[in-house]
């Protein structure tokens, strides 16, 4: 294996890494199921008034 | 302080543990004084053994005084964290001050016969005071305290979390202490030899197993943001530490060591460490402060927690790539110079992205800023978190980095997100925890924390601005070439240039340390139960919350 071997699949893996990441977290994010678990989470530091 | 296992029966398994390893440890360093090699490493020893000793008599009195109650939360350590930032708040910034006048007028503050106190020595302490006493001491308290309210738990480990936080401060004395002597491995904001480097790595773990354990406990189903960068913060330091810092002792009684890495490896090692401490320690870290203690004060939601996941997910798998930004124009491979510097521009979205969510978590609120000093103290930290982290990745592309590095320029821009960022955002924090945690109604004086606020924009304003004249002046002088293709200045002609622009830096440290003091005033003033006689345009008194823990929603 040559460094030219390894950069070429360190680059390419590299991109669909990130990218799969990326889109995963989007998904997460955005997904309707989970809307109303964030929009409960967005006020967690609101919720511990007495 | 004894405590309680899970079932809420007295165990103190955790107390005979601690107890058990700071005997063996005590037994270590007796042994390490003993054998000692160099006067310095004895003197360390000594002040490890002090440390140990005192840990052990801690245990002892906190036994005596009773179980802790697991139905409320672990107050007392965030305020003995509260305390200690101050404390090493005003050290590090004095120190600053110090370092700053010895540049401005260097005959003067120059001290032949006190060589400790000179600048080679003081830089590393004022850094390491600033970033890591100060700013370590704010995260902890903070993720303490955040990590037990948004879990709705109290902190897990029983006495372990006081021996995360006394084991950070006897790491603080050892590495200052270590500075001034001249014990030293040279690397940049990792300057602490290999024995405190140990120390620091046993009290990080401990300091992940607590949070962990917190977490693990917790009554809340989900994991508020907050806690998933105050973990990023925790475990990336730990793996940045440990890389970073392996070394082999020359002698395993003595203080120096040799580093596993030599040549462009050892630049790009102590390069990704030393930019991920600045995206873990002092963003992620920090940011954890933002989404807890912004949304709190203005009494909003987080403007889009979608946006916030979005954001520490991008931040963290982005800025731990940006380090070789650091060394362009060097023999670290071309490709991989432009690597670092494509993330850090890749950085401008997740940072920005972060800071539309901090800003935005005010709508609805804006009114606040006008009458509430401590929230636009927050809100302004995230102004200058924007705007450091746009400055950032332009230094970052090749060409500009060509005129700026080495020279003042990037002196300013660690300063805007020293001083503005890091410093606003903790400061902000601590006027919102000191009222909170010792049951007090409101501030001393809102007054005061206007005064602090905007002696200490002034004072940053003074400093970055000089900073910027002075590093394009210096950038600009250094690649000037004359008619005959010969350089145009000598260096100390360029040296001779920034007298003035020094000068007024010391002016804007200075005015960031009096508004430091003004508000270590203010925060004493308020944790006695003093209530200063002032006309307040509005009641911002936020009612402080009882430490019981609350079932969950």
């Amino acid at each position: 294996m040559t460094y030219t071997d390894v950069a070429a699949f360190s680059q390419q893996f590299g991109l669909v890494y990130m990218v799969v990441l990326f889109l995963a977290t989007v998904l997460y994010a955005l997904w309707p199921r989970n809307k109303a678990k964030f929009d409960h989470a967005a006020r967690m530091p609101l919720q511990e008034e007495d | 302080m004894a405590t309680q296992s899970i079932g809420g029966r007295p165990s103190g398994v955790d107390s005979l543990t601690l107890g058990g390893l700071l005997a063996a440890l005590a037994l270590v360093a007796i042994f390490a004084a003993a054998r000692a090699v160099e006067p310095l490493f004895q003197f360390h020893a000594y002040v490890f053994l002090a440390g140990f000793a005192l840990g052990i008599l801690g245990l002892v009195l906190g036994a005596r005084a009773g179980q802790s109650d697991e139905t409320r939360y672990n107050e007392a350590i965030v305020r003995a964290g509260v305390v200690a930032s101050m404390f090493w708040g005003v050290v590090g910034l004095l120190v600053g001050v110090v370092i700053a006048c010895q540049l401005a007028w260097p005959s003067i503050f120059y001290f032949d016969d006190y060589g400790f106190l000179n600048f080679g020595r003081l830089r590393p302490l004022h850094t390491s005071a600033v970033i890591f006493a100060f700013g370590g001491n704010v995260l902890l308290c903070t993720s303490f305290y955040v990590v037990q309210r948004t879990c709705k738990a109290r902190l897990a480990g029983g006495v372990w979390p006081w021996f995360v936080f006394w084991g950070y401060q006897l790491f603080i004395v050892i590495a200052a202490t270590g500075y001034v002597t001249g014990v030293t491995q040279s690397r940049e904001y990792a300057e602490p030899e290999w024995y405190a480097d140990l120390w620091l790595t046993l009290v990080w773990v401990a300091y992940l197993l607590v949070f962990l354990g917190t977490i693990w406990k917790r009554k809340e189903p989900h994991i508020y943001v907050a806690n998933w960068f105050y973990l990023a913060f925790i475990v990336t330091v730990a793996m940045l530490h440990i890389v970073n810092n392996l070394a082999m002792p020359a002698s395993f009684a003595g203080t120096r060591s040799y580093s596993l890495f030599s040549g462009v490896q050892d630049a790009l090692t102590q390069w990704w460490y030393g930019h991920n401490a600045v995206g873990f320690f002092l963003t992620a870290g920090f940011l954890a402060i933002m989404y807890y203690f912004v949304p709190k004060r203005a009494e909003r939601p987080v403007y889009s927690y979608r946006l916030s996941i979005i954001h520490f997910w991008a931040l963290i798998f982005t800025y731990i790539w940006a380090g070789p930004h650091h060394l362009h124009y060097t023999a670290l491979p071309q490709w991989a110079q432009t690597l670092g510097m494509t993330f850090s521009i890749m950085l401008w979205m997740p940072s920005w992205g972060g800071m539309i969510n901090g800003l935005m978590t005010l709508s609805g609120a804006w009114d606040k800023l006008r009458t509430d000093p401590v929230l636009r103290m927050l809100v302004v930290s995230v102004a200058f978190y924007g705007m450091s982290t746009f400055e950032g990745p332009v230094m970052s592309i090749r060409a500009v980095n060509a005129l700026s590095h080495y020279t003042d320029w990037t002196i300013g821009h660690v300063h805007s997100g020293a001083l503005g960022w890091v410093g606003y955002v903790s400061f902000g924090a601590l006027y919102c925890l000191v009222p909170w945690l010792w049951k007090r109604q409101q501030l001393y004086s809102l007054k005061l924390v206007e005064w602090h606020f905007w002696v200490s924009t002034i004072g940053i304003l003074f400093y970055i601005v000089a900073m910027w004249v002075s590093g394009i002046t210096q950038g600009l002088m250094w690649r000037a070439y004359n008619d005959l293709g010969v350089l145009q200045f000598s260096f100390v002609e360029t040296v001779e240039q920034m007298h003035i622009y020094y000068v007024i830096r010391v002016l804007g440290g200075a005015l960031y340390l009096s508004g430091a003091l003004i508000m270590a005033y203010n925060l004493w003033r308020t944790a006695r139960g003093d209530v200063a006689a002032e006309k307040t345009k509005d009641s911002v008194a936020i009612a402080p919350q009882s430490g019981v823990i609350q079932a969950a929603e």
